[in-house]
């Protein structure tokens, strides 16, 4: 079983994410944004960073990027497609993903760890975690701002598919723990098939206590494990 | 021709920056100010298009690049 990670002009996460993946036991190969065949993968991660210098809006370019086409088709096979960060933004400037991730409430660049509540784990994000596990895991962006139209919203909650939301170390969400405020302090979720998923903290970077936090592998796990299970049948 | 888009925020969904201006606006003592709205503003020049081709062109552009409908509506207008 094998994932790529695809490289966009600009993503600043993808050697991370090979080397966590790595020490999962996963196969992870990057592969640049023009590359137009991905047949030989079972999965796929969109990492962080600032592809196409989030030129016009986050993601908006590199939702056109060639490898795109490819991203999608896996979506519709049904294998894991993650994003993580910039990945998130990309997924859901996609249309893979409902909603949008736009500017922090305050305006600032959000670098710190957080704590995320899981809550969903029929995805490919949290199936190896346990409902109400507090994680905590580095959140790095400026767009992490979660917001969606009103009627999106109520699917995403009635479908009960957002993965993570933003907690304190007790697991309380509110908007006192909520750093950027992302609307229902959503920070990760998936499709209602919970093949794809997004998230805006860095799993990545809390995968060995010297990091700080090995609280990210959970999340990493999962997908690997998605990833070792192949499609439905 | 030359068109100009205006890309704004739905209304109804968070706007960060024109609710942070709308405070800074009171504290310079505009208490006449309610809302305020950010938007972008794209001008695109065009050839080989009638107006109403054009247009209609650069809505389909709005629609899969410039705007994300998602979150954004969006105006054309033709400017000269």
């Amino acid at each position: 079983m094998k994932t790529a990670v695809v490289v966009f002009p600009g993503s600043n996460c993808e050697h991370d994410v090979v080397y966590a993946l790595g020490l999962l036991g996963a196969d992870a190969e990057l592969v640049w944004h023009r590359e137009t065949d991905l047949s030989e993968f079972d999965g796929v991660v969109l990492p962080g960073g600032f592809a196409h210098g989030d030129y016009l809006r986050t993601g908006a370019i590199a939702r056109f990027s060639p490898v795109m086409a490819e991203v999608e088709r896996m979506a519709q096979a049904s294998l894991p497609v993650l994003g993580i960060c910039n990945g998130f933004q990309i997924l859901c400037e996609a249309g893979l993903l409902p909603g949008a991730l736009v500017a922090n409430r305050d305006l600032r660049f959000v670098c710190r760890p957080v704590h995320v509540l899981v809550e969903h784990t029929d995805s490919l994000l949290t199936r190896a975690a346990t409902p109400g596990q507090v994680l905590r895991i580095p959140l790095n962006s400026y767009e992490g701002n979660f917001i969606a139209p009103p009627d999106v919203l109520a699917t995403v909650e009635a479908a009960g598919t957002v993965a993570l939301r933003y907690c304190d170390a007790a697991g309380v969400v509110d908007e006192s723990t909520n750093p950027n405020g992302s609307t229902n302090s959503i920070a990760g979720l998936s499709n209602a098939a919970g093949n794809v998923a997004g998230m805006m903290p860095h799993p990545e970077r809390a995968i060995e206590d010297i990091l700080g936090s090995s609280d990210g592998t959970v999340l990493l796990e999962s997908y690997v494990a998605t990833l070792e299970a192949g499609v439905p049948a | 021709m030359r068109f100009r888009v205006n890309i704004t925020r739905k209304e109804g969904l968070s706007d960060p920056e024109g609710v942070e201006t709308a405070r800074a606006l009171a504290d310079l003592g505009y208490d006449e100010v309610g809302e305020v709205h950010f938007g972008r503003i794209i001008t695109l020049e065009l050839s080989g298009h009638d107006a109403a081709t054009a247009t209609a062109r650069i809505t389909e552009m709005c629609e899969r690049l410039l705007a994300n409908p998602v979150i954004e509506d969006y105006t054309i207008e033709e400017i000269e």
